[in-house]
């Protein structure tokens, strides 16, 4: 049996004094598809700022890739992870953000290759045929000297995805990466999402409000409120058959507001 | 009260001599400003407290005393503790160190400028703390900074005669040797009127166009 790539053991999360995250335990395998569905500040874009690093943990265990996250043992004592072991850490995961955060001084190709570069001493040339590449899946060979300025909401949240995955990381996160474009533009960054989910073997976690691409894409829907999970399971028990009342209200709301299931 | 041209003529050299020092001083001293400035709002928002405070308190003690009072210091009471420094060095250091801490709270503000989602991203590519100001912050945060650093530049340029009073014989200096051994202060002092107008104009100018090119800062 193959052992999860991420585990999260009573993990807790406190901002001042509302507990976002509540002892909260979860496994994702190597190569699943997951989807965090829930209200807002039911704490699932916090578990990928976690995951990312880019919050602290107020308690509880991360082990991503067989190491652990925020900790690391030195002999038999365990100690908060210093910033070159979370360097470290870092390399495993990618992230997609909601309001795509290109750098908007450099080009779509510079943005993609600056990591690259910076971080692998990847030689420049191989960065940028590799940046092409990822640019064709994307469906932006054209835009490679464009400035992020000239971008359309989708095109930039595509690039955002080519420069995460320049990095080749084991995991990726993608925290409501549609939930900003304008609804037009919603379908193209899904399209380049679904074709990722199906030719590579990534890891992924979606953070998402878009309840049939989550059905879609998902190997499993886990379903948040208040910092903790009130069901988990495959998309078609969830979305048609869910069991909990929590559940059952949180998507006749989202439906009642619009959106396929 | 005559106006004298011969005279004019006369000294023009020598206060041309003083004009080329003092557009030495501001530029020396600007680069002081920028860098150590520089230095200052990182070191200032260093996550490390022992690093932080210390430099905050700096800062505020340099802005919070007049800069004639730090050209004494530096010039003429450092020496007692073995530093003797010449008044062309030490009134560029005390220039520049004095109008670094304005220039970081230019800094402050380019650099809080830069959304935090940068930041983000700097970090979730994996970039050093190193790289993310090199590479993703710096970038950004300066250019809007361009038209206040400018302003303070043009603040520099006149204030360099306070440095007369640690004997740089910058225009100011010239001016009044001039005008003390001819008893003529008509002249020497409208020159020096005339000059520093001259170079203000011109930098004014080179304002605008710095303002229209780069845009001001929160706006």
């Amino acid at each position: 049996m193959t052992a999860p790539i991420i585990r999260i053991d009573r993990l807790d999360k406190v901002f001042g004094t509302l507990k976002v995250l509540d002892g909260l335990s979860f496994d994702v395998m190597p190569g699943e598809k997951l989807a965090l569905i829930g209200p807002s500040g039911s704490g699932k874009t916090t578990i990928l700022r976690i995951l990312m690093t880019l919050e602290t943990i107020s308690g509880g265990h991360i082990e991503v890739c067989g190491e652990q996250l925020y900790h690391m043992r030195r002999g038999d004592r365990e100690l908060p992870a210093d910033e070159a072991h979370l360097h470290h850490m870092r390399s495993h995961i990618g992230m997609v953000f909601q309001h795509f955060n290109l750098f908007p001084h450099k080009s779509v190709l510079d943005n993609i290759t600056l990591a690259p570069v910076l971080t692998k001493g990847e030689p420049k040339a191989k960065a940028e045929a590799r940046a092409r590449e990822l640019l064709e899946m994307v469906g932006l060979s054209d835009k490679a000297g464009a400035m992020p300025s000239q971008l359309s909401g989708g095109q930039k949240q595509r690039v955002a995805i080519a420069r995460a995955l320049a990095l080749q990381p084991r995991i990726m996160l993608f925290d409501e990466v549609t939930s900003a474009l304008d609804p037009e533009l919603v379908e193209e960054v899904l399209l380049v999402m679904k074709r990722l989910a199906a030719e590579t073997d990534m890891t992924m976690l979606l953070v998402t409000h878009e309840m049939g691409f989550a059905h879609e894409f998902a190997d499993r829907v886990l379903f948040f409120d208040k910092g903790r999970i009130v069901e988990q399971g495959p998309p078609d028990q969830i979305f048609r058959n869910p069991t909990q009342e929590r559940t059952q209200t949180f998507l006749r709301k989202i439906i009642a507001a619009g959106h396929r299931v | 009260m005559q106006w004298d041209w011969a005279f004019v003529a006369e000294i023009t050299p020598t206060l041309l001599s003083g004009l080329k020092l003092t557009l030495l001083i501001t530029l020396l001293s600007a680069m002081v400003a920028a860098a150590l400035g520089l230095a200052f709002a990182i070191a200032r928002r260093s996550p490390n407290r022992l690093v932080a405070r210390p430099t905050g308190a700096f800062v505020e003690f340099i802005r919070g005393t007049p800069l004639l009072v730090q050209l004494y210091f530096i010039f003429y009471v450092l020496p007692d503790a073995g530093i003797l420094l010449p008044p062309l060095v030490a009134g560029v250091i005390g220039m520049g160190l004095h109008y670094a801490t304005y220039t970081a709270e230019v800094y402050r503000a380019g650099i809080e400028n830069v959304p935090k989602g940068q930041w983000e991203a700097a970090r979730a590519t994996n970039l050093t703390m190193r790289q993310t100001w090199v590479h993703v912050v710096i970038p950004q945060a300066v250019p809007p900074m361009i038209p206040a650093l400018a302003n303070y530049l043009i603040a520099m340029f006149k204030e360099t005669p306070l440095l007369s009073a640690i004997t740089v014989l910058e225009l100011m200096n010239q001016a009044k040797s001039v005008a003390n051994s001819s008893y003529r202060y008509v002249e020497p002092m409208t020159l020096v009127g005339v000059f520093f107008l001259a170079m203000s104009l011109v930098s004014v100018v080179m304002l605008r166009w710095l303002e229209r090119r780069y845009g001001r800062l929160g706006k």
